[in-house]
């Protein structure tokens, strides 16, 4: 047993830091680290730097232009991208659509869509959930009917995120109404300059809009754009599923956020001591320390246990739940530290552009949006209750 | 990175697993906690026998040794049967702190009837006003002609009435709390100057309330000079504990599970009950986090002191914790069955309770961990 990383691994993890250090804007990790808002362009610039040095599939196999990384590569990738202020890959074209399109897609589609999510010509969003359906996907209710060469699609997707920067968006849509609810889906591409398309924001209790609403209204979509057979859309679903979870305990992210808070705490007064030196709350940050110890090993556990290839199965939802408890912990803390300067609502700070003097510290303007925002992490990707009861089923027999 | 185990470690994992299999059954753990020591005579020897009270020496003390994780792998087993011999006290503790310090004299006239099974050693650390902190020392040795005479009092020392000879901490100089003027005394406990008052422990073992009047002790290693050794000697408990919690967490959530799916209520399995699955997928999560930890103390016991004392501290902490929180969650889910001496998932709570108590409590390694200096 040896917890330590191999030479190789070392020397990898060293070539993603000199990447990072000249590749990856400075503005942009400036806008992470600080918590402000960042642009379509932000992201597609750095899609771009990534692309450029050949990183950006990381899931896809090389033949695709992907990097054929192993988990730990994987892993070591990440951690290096979040310790440095990179904003996570928008993961809807790169390691959603774009695994399955290569799992199921034709020739003709790999042809046409792999290399506009490489340059960035096409930014996808996803239309997995309807207002009746959250977790439970198997109840979409969005209709595709069957009309020439074309499907005509009725219905509503919803929290689309960042479906207003989207030009494509791939949907679950039904499209045979009278077998068993798994069974009469499929998986269609959409874009969304087609006539029918609608897009309004949701805005969230954080005041921001990152996820939206998508209205399809008699929308005329090519048979061409039907992935795998009709009615098998299931299998193409539960597969990307089986990506979203990859690097689902985000301890690169929770080690970031864990530096941000231990800065914050030693640079925050409270009656003339620094903040970090309160026992009580040194204390919370021990604990919430520790925990993302034991998950950083769990997460070393599971991908060397994947390493040798496959993906992993429910163990990844216990990554889930863990993962995203820790992450909402730090930032409550963070929320926490900064005290009665948590109040001020600085719907604007968060911008790149404001110049104004700012309420309170100049960190503490994100850090309460941020706690509300990060609320979502139990929520999505299948709630944890629901990655409970896959657990309870999948592990323990239930 | 790599989890698994090699051979050498398979085979003890192996010969540990077998024997708790097959000699450490609930009814015959019964039968061993009856016997006059409080642990299985028999059992303690063939544990000698198999090598297995060998494997943390270093060779040139007659061991194999074996490190953090030939420990992890035995405790876990050890664990699972709830063994009751003094395996920790006299091995790991008391053998390692003097395989640590002693001279070539005194480990050659000592560890190899400690390795043989035949002399128990008990390391007296603790004091009743120190809490969990081992440099809390308030006992004194004095310089009496060519030796020491310690006086104080030392409090819940593992397996502290049936050893035959006692390792024991005593303030040289320095004052109470510091790491400095710490040394360690080997002691005769049948002297005059000796009391012990020997108790069972609510988790099964033996400890006992040890003081010291003028009591003859040889020094082991250094004067004053101890703190090092003593902290990596109980670094090495710690991570025996951790291990054997998780190998108690194993089987609490093994019978828990075991009895969610056979215990009728209401017509069904009471394991149909969301609430009650998503306890014991917590229960599941809680149990794989302290087998990270596990591995993680196991894995850093080599490492240079820092390192090794913070993620030693984190792991006891985390252990404490989720360690209490399977305890209570199997206990509640076997309902009244739970509360019965004669189930045997009551026994493994109350040792994963206990454990907590066994050198420094998740509060006390929590704030120790928030402490200690970062690693750069």
């Amino acid at each position: 047993m040896d917890i330590t990383y191999t030479a190789e691994e070392q020397a990898f993890r060293a070539e993603v830091r000199d990447f990072l250090r000249d590749g990856l804007p400075g503005d942009i990790s400036d806008k992470v680290r600080g918590g402000r808002r960042l642009t379509r362009d932000d992201h597609l610039r750095w899609h771009a730097a990534l692309n450029a040095r050949g990183w950006l599939a990381v899931h896809w196999p090389t033949e695709h232009g992907g990097t054929g990384w192993g988990p730990v590569q994987r892993h070591i990738f990440d951690e290096e991208c979040a310790a440095a202020g990179a904003p996570q890959i928008i993961p809807f074209g790169v390691n959603m659509v774009a695994p399955v399109i290569i799992k199921f897609g034709t020739e003709e589609q790999k042809r046409h869509y792999l290399p506009r999510i490489l340059d960035g010509t096409d930014w996808w969003c996803q239309g997995y959930s309807e207002p009746g359906a959250g977790s439970d996907l198997a109840s979409v209710k969005t209709r595709a009917v069957r009309d020439g060469d074309h499907y005509v699609v009725n219905g509503q997707k919803t929290w689309t995120t960042l479906g207003q920067h989207a030009n494509m968006i791939f949907c679950l849509v039904r499209t045979d109404a009278s077998v068993k609810p798994q069974e009469g889906i499929s998986f269609l591409l959409i874009d969304m300059d087609t006539p029918g398309v609608t897009v309004r924001p949701i805005i969230t209790l954080d005041g921001e809009h990152e996820v939206n609403e998508v209205f399809l209204d008699d929308v005329r979509v090519p048979v061409d754009n039907l992935v795998g057979e009709e009615n098998k859309g299931w299998t193409c679903a539960k597969y990307l599923l089986t990506y979203e979870r990859t690097g689902i305990a985000g301890v690169g992210m929770a080690k970031a956020a864990l530096r941000h808070l231990k800065s914050v705490a030693r640079r925050q007064e409270r009656c003339g001591r620094a903040l970090i030196d309160d026992p009580i709350f040194r204390r919370r940050l021990a604990e919430v320390e520790i925990d993302l110890m034991a998950l950083e090993m769990t997460n070393l556990r599971v991908v060397a246990a994947v390493q040798g290839g496959g993906v992993p199965g429910a163990e990844s939802s216990i990554l889930k739940v863990r993962g995203t408890e820790i992450r909402q912990a730090i930032t409550d803390l963070l929320r926490r530290a900064v005290g009665p300067y948590a109040l001020p609502f600085q719907h604007e700070a968060l911008e790149s552009g404001f110049n104004e003097e700012p309420v309170g510290p100049d960190y503490a303007a994100p850090l309460a949006p941020q706690y509300f925002n990060r609320r979502k992490l139990s929520i999505y990707g299948g709630s944890n209750e629901i990655q409970k009861n896959i657990v309870a089923k999948m592990i323990l027999g239930l | 990175m790599d989890f698994t185990l090699n051979d050498e470690q398979r085979m003890l994992e192996e010969t540990a697993a077998r024997l708790v299999r097959e000699r450490y059954g609930f009814e015959q753990r019964r039968r061993h906690a009856a016997e006059p020591t409080g642990y299985g005579a028999g059992i303690w020897a063939m544990m000698a026998e198999l090598g297995l009270t060998a494997v943390p020496f270093p060779e040139g003390d007659g061991g194999f040794a074996g490190g953090g994780v030939e420990l992890l792998v035995l405790h876990q087993q050890f664990g699972r049967g709830l063994t009751l011999e003094p395996y920790l006290a006299s091995v790991v503790l008391g053998g390692g702190l003097l395989s640590r310090l002693g001279a070539d004299a005194q480990r050659e006239a000592v560890l190899p009837q400690v390795i043989a099974g035949e002399t128990i050693l008990a390391l007296a650390y603790a004091e009743p006003s120190g809490g969990y902190d081992p440099f809390w020392i308030e006992t004194k040795a004095e310089r009496a002609g060519d030796g020491w005479r310690l006086s104080g009092a030392k409090s819940v020392v593992l397996h502290g009435d049936g050893a035959g000879r006692l390792l024991v901490t005593a303030r040289t100089g320095g004052g109470t709390g510091d790491g400095d003027g710490i040394s360690v005394f080997l002691v005769d406990p049948t002297q005059a100057g000796v009391g012990v008052r020997g108790y069972a422990t609510i988790d099964g073992l033996r400890a006992a309330e040890i003081t010291l009047d003028g009591a003859a002790g040889e020094l082991v290693g250094p004067e004053g000079a101890a703190a090092d050794a003593l902290e990596a000697t109980l670094a090495a408990g710690c991570v025996a504990l951790c291990a054997e919690a998780v190998g108690a967490m194993e089987q609490a959530c093994e019978l828990t599970l075991d009895y969610l799916k056979t215990r009728q209520q209401f017509g069904a399995p009471i394991g149909r009950n969301q609430v009650l699955q998503h306890r014991m997928v917590d229960m599941r999560i809680a149990l794989e986090q302290a087998r990270s930890m596990a591995i993680l103390a196991a894995c850093s016991l080599e490492a240079d002191a820092a390192e090794r004392e913070r993620r030693i501290s984190a792991a006891k902490a985390l252990i404490g914790t989720s360690g209490r929180f399977v305890a209570e969650q199997a206990i509640q889910m076997h309902g009244g069955m739970g509360m019965t001496e004669e189930a045997a998932v009551s026994h493994f709570a109350k040792r994963l309770v206990m454990i907590d108590h066994w050198l420094g409590d998740s509060d006390y390694h929590t704030a120790r961990f928030a402490e200690l200096p970062e690693a750069a």
